[in-house]
């Protein structure tokens, strides 16, 4: 099984342990992992400002760097959604069409295509789930609060596979953290104002980490944690699973 | 109003001036949210109530000049008055012409999110029309000068000691006084005096049946009747879309909409109104204003199916944090910032992004309208229409160019986290909007990208 890894540009720049920990994972759980080295981004901070003609070179790109493997794998919810919806290429659009229905997001693929039931990791700690809404309501990764539907979650049935880890409830199970890509810039005060309450209601809950499927969501998190000196860290889920 | 001229991200910075207020705001409309949840979730066909709801809608947008007709044509056997407005001019002019006829200058008015959009209170109130708006949070915002913050509930933004203050001043309400109760019914002895004495009385529509003829008028406070009923003229201002085909389609629309929008089960009143009493006159006014347009966007039609529950808003993570009046529109909320642009471009350019395009308004709405996806899709309109700014357009291809090229992404990578380990201030400075209430990431002296290129290298040699 041929998997080409996606790795978010930010998470490339910022966060290089989340890479690192995606590509142990997948190959720990048998996938035959490839990284090609000239990738750069899904296109989605032009296309959500409107400027979807602006993300036509990195479509191209992606189209041309990821169409040779059997799945491709991203450790983003957000990145991998963008793509499924809107990766077109002008030069070879029978290849975009077929990576938006084999690119996958890292726990959806460890649950649905690799069907791990078993994960050797441990992490005695306790941890809030973030729900990042692109991951949850876009690519379904669990159920969501607003529907009348049965539960289910592809990332916590994961880390319920981790040894010694307290999973905590929260007041608000699937509530945005105010992200949103550039909104984090363009509408600075909402933003802050929403990462904060979900900050708070992790704090209440007493947790020591805060994970999720998604770096942009935790950096945002973090972001906050760290201008109130909280002792609380943030730490993507594949780091958690790797552990 | 302190509106003029500023965009969401201006008003709704303002707005979070008052952290505690800020909190206030969002538990109050977040409580209405769980009591929606509450109510839908002992409805286990909630989901197949949706879907239906959202198809019947389909079908009325595909005929709805066969529906408009036909509902004419019924409600006019009835003996209604029918009229039509291309746009909010004409449903005014066509408002005041009924007025002047009766030459009555003092009428009431019950909750219609259609004279909102439409500014017909100002419109009248220039012409030397009192109008007094008998909803009872319509009124506090009437008294105080306002507009509603919220299509179901106008005044959430006001907290009960400064309705206390409001009717103190406006009702001889005992200074001090904030309960709710005695507050109430100081308005309801206000309204009732009014009720008494207007000859005319304008309402919203809730539904309009093609197949009789009828409307429905959804009310928890009966006001829409008593102004009704006590008057010589009902005029019912409604948008060309809330037709519904059948009355029996009426027992999908009532079950869904108090739910959505309160977690009722059901509007306290869901009031028919089919033909005029002996000697009384019913108008009602049929408005397009921007509508046939937005059926002819196939993007964006889908927006026409709102039945204006309001559910968008109280999910909303950005709206329960910013307040209904930093959409600077009638409509706030999701649902407004896809409803707006089709009215004017220009003037709403800044509502769709007004979205972190988290999708809760899309699982929540009772037609299923794809309100994150069509914000997304506006965002993409406005930008090739033009009217997003030079600044950000600048920003945005500077980005796409650094982005396209992975070799000079690499270069910038590199030289950025450099800096921001050795220069930091560069970055750390109140230019940047991320830095003002957050700190950056630490930058790591390896991307994934270089840690790779030598982990792999050495996996090739050994």
């Amino acid at each position: 099984m041929k998997v080409g890894l996606f790795i978010p540009c930010y998470v490339n720049e910022f966060y290089p342990n989340v890479a690192i920990a995606t590509m142990e994972l997948l190959e720990k759980y048998g996938a035959d992992v490839d990284y090609p080295i000239g990738q750069s981004c899904c296109g989605q901070p032009m296309a959500n400002s409107g400027f979807e003609s602006a993300s036509q070179g990195c479509n191209e790109l992606l189209t041309k760097n990821f169409s040779s493997f059997d799945y491709i794998v991203c450790p983003s919810g957000s990145c991998t959604l963008h793509i499924k919806d809107h990766l077109h290429s002008e030069k070879n659009e029978a290849d975009a069409k077929s990576i938006r229905s084999k690119i996958y997001e890292l726990t959806e693929f460890l649950t649905d295509v690799l069907k791990v039931e078993k994960l050797d990791a441990k992490f005695p700690h306790k941890v809030g789930m973030h729900q990042s809404c692109h991951g949850q309501r876009g690519l379904k990764l669990s159920q969501m609060s607003e529907l009348v539907a049965s539960p289910f979650s592809k990332p916590l049935q994961l880390l319920q596979m981790v040894e010694g880890i307290e999973l905590i409830e929260l007041k608000r199970t699937d509530e945005c953290c105010g992200f949103g890509g550039t909104f984090c810039v363009a509408e600075e005060a909402v933003s802050v104002k929403m990462g904060k309450d979900r900050v708070k209601d992790h704090e209440n809950n007493g947790a020591e980490f805060i994970t999720g499927v998604d770096m942009s969501c935790l950096m945002h998190l973090e972001g906050i944690l760290k201008r109130k000196k909280s002792n609380i860290k943030v730490k993507h889920i594949a780091e958690i699973l790797n552990s | 109003m302190e509106s003029k001229g500023k965009d969401h991200a201006q008003l709704s910075d303002i707005f979070n001036k008052d952290e505690p207020r800020v909190d206030w705001h969002d538990e109050t409309l977040w409580f209405v949210r769980q009591k929606r949840d509450k109510a839908v979730k002992a409805i286990p066909e909630w989901e197949q109530l949706r879907e239906t709801a959202s198809q019947i809608k389909n079908n009325v947008l595909s005929n709805l000049d066969g529906y408009l007709i036909q509902f004419e044509e019924e409600a006019k056997k009835n003996g209604a008055i029918i009229h039509w407005a291309a746009d909010a001019k004409e449903h005014n002019e066509i408002v005041y012409s009924i007025l002047a006829k009766h030459s009555v200058t003092k009428i009431v008015k019950s909750k219609s999110m259609l004279t909102e959009e439409c500014h017909l209170n100002p419109y009248l109130k220039e012409k030397g029309i009192n109008v007094v708006d008998t909803d009872l949070g319509e009124r506090i915002v009437q008294l105080a000068d306002e507009t509603p913050s919220h299509i179901v509930l106008p005044c959430i933004h006001w907290k009960k000691e400064e309705i206390g203050e409001l009717f103190h001043h406006h009702l001889g309400t005992p200074k001090g006084n904030a309960d709710p109760q005695f507050l109430t019914n100081a308005a309801r002895l206000h309204l009732r005096q009014k009720f008494l004495t207007r000859k005319i009385a304008i309402t919203g529509v809730n539904f309009a049946v093609a197949e009789t003829g009828e409307f429905v008028v959804c009310t928890n406070e009966g006001n829409a009747d008593m102004g009704a009923h006590l008057a010589d003229v009902h005029i019912a201002c409604m948008g060309i879309e809330k037709i519904i085909p059948h009355r029996k389609h009426l027992g999908i629309f009532l079950r869904l909409l108090a739910r959505s929008a309160t977690g009722q089960p059901i509007t306290t009143y869901s009031s028919h109104f089919r033909s005029p009493r002996k000697n009384q006159e019913l108008h009602i006014v049929l408005v397009d204003n921007g509508r046939s347009v937005q059926l002819g966007r196939k993007d964006f039609r889908n927006s026409l199916k709102c039945i204006r529950c309001a559910a968008c808003f109280n999910t909303c993570p950005v709206y329960r944090r910013s307040g209904g009046h930093s959409y600077h529109t009638a409509i706030a909320g999701p649902i407004g910032s896809i409803l707006a642009p089709n009215l004017d471009m220009k003037q709403y350019a800044d509502l769709p992004f007004a979205s972190t395009l988290c999708g809760s308004c899309s699982n929540v709405c009772p037609v299923k309208i794809d309100i994150h996806d069509q914000l997304y899709k506006w965002r993409q309109v406005l930008v090739k229409e033009g009217h997003v700014g030079i600044a950000k357009k600048a920003g945005i291809n500077g980005m796409a160019f650094m982005l396209n090229h992975p070799g000079l992404l690499k270069v910038v990578g590199k030289t950025g986290r450099w800096a921001m380990r050795n220069i930091p201030f560069v970055v750390n400075n109140k230019m940047n909007p991320w830095y003002k209430q957050r700190d950056l990431p630490e930058a790591p002296t390896q991307s994934f990208n270089e840690w790779y290129v030598k982990n792999k290298s050495k996996k090739n040699e050994q």
